[in-house]
């Protein structure tokens, strides 16, 4: 935290002013990480940022610096579709590994009736099929907007690191 | 013939220029879309990030900054993040369930007759 004889956070030192004991930014842009306050200033500017956080409960604050710089990076990444080409990148496998689920567990029915030729009565069935249908209407999210992603590889890396990264905020 | 301000210029309140960087995204007849971003990201950050882009690329950009821009401000905390989050967690619980799903077929096929009562209903047997 800046403001008392230590040195001033990232975002003092960028926009070179002095770093009061109760800057706003100080909790979450500490000094010895300026790229992070330095992309979601080029992002969103730096008034903005402290708008948005002023807006917010203490509480939340961590969050939503850690979810702005990583919306900042995503948008550096990929200057055409952010973070949107993320998510379509993760919708289109979900929806590539859910195909594939259906197709696994349509073949275990299918290898359940072939080996059972007495006929399994038709609730059974029934229930299978409307199990299969209510799972499918269950994990479908809502379509996006349908935009391709400039960079492939977006969904792996966000796997990979998780929501927010390593370390966004320490 | 009448110059029509884009969003823009009406909410900055300014001329709109015959070669205005919003106009063709940020059209009068849809204010709230312009606010949105205004709010987020700023005038001046959304037409530095469009000014960068050859102008083929310019329109999905635009859309995808007021998508995100009005994903934040439904959600303040998390943005758009939250819907990746979603996501992700979605994923890794499908590829768990086909992991699943895959060992009970290699069971089924290993185990032949007989034996997938123990996996199924016994009522048969």
């Amino acid at each position: 935290m800046g403001g008392h004889g230590t040195s001033p956070c990232a975002s003092c030192k960028l926009l070179r002013r002095r770093c009061s004991h109760d800057c706003i930014f100080a909790p979450y842009f500490p000094s010895d990480d300026p790229y992070k306050f330095a992309i979601v200033h080029k992002v969103f500017g730096a008034s903005n940022v402290s708008k948005m956080l002023q807006e917010l409960p203490v509480h939340q604050r961590t969050d939503a610096a850690s979810s702005l710089v990583y919306e900042a990076n995503a948008r550096v990444r990929d200057p055409v579709y952010g973070c949107v080409g993320a998510i379509s990148s993760l919708q289109k496998q979900v929806s590539e590994l859910q195909m594939q689920l259906a197709v696994a567990q349509a073949e275990i029915l299918s290898i359940q009736m072939q080996r059972q030729p007495v006929v399994l009565p038709t609730q059974q069935i029934d229930t299978c099929i409307d199990d299969e249908k209510s799972y499918f209407l269950h994990n479908n999210l809502p379509q996006y907007l349908n935009f391709p992603s400039s960079s492939s590889g977006n969904g792996d890396s966000l796997k990979r690191e998780g929501i927010f990264g390593h370390d966004m905020v320490s | 013939m009448v110059n029509v301000r884009c969003a823009t210029c009406k909410y900055l309140r300014r001329r709109c220029p015959s070669d205005c960087i919003f106009s063709p995204y940020f059209p009068s007849n849809n204010p709230q879309r312009f606010e949105s971003v205004h709010r987020i990201y700023g005038a001046s950050n959304v037409a530095k990030m469009l000014e960068q882009l050859p102008s083929s690329l310019r329109p999905q950009a635009a859309e995808t900054l007021c998508y995100e821009a009005e994903s934040r401000i439904q959600d303040p905390v998390y943005g758009c993040a939250a819907i990746i989050f979603q996501l992700q967690q979605q994923l890794h619980n499908t590829e768990c369930e086909l992991a699943k799903t895959r060992a009970e077929i290699a069971i089924i096929r290993s185990n032949g007759h007989g034996q997938e009562s123990d996996i199924y209903s016994a009522d048969e047997y």
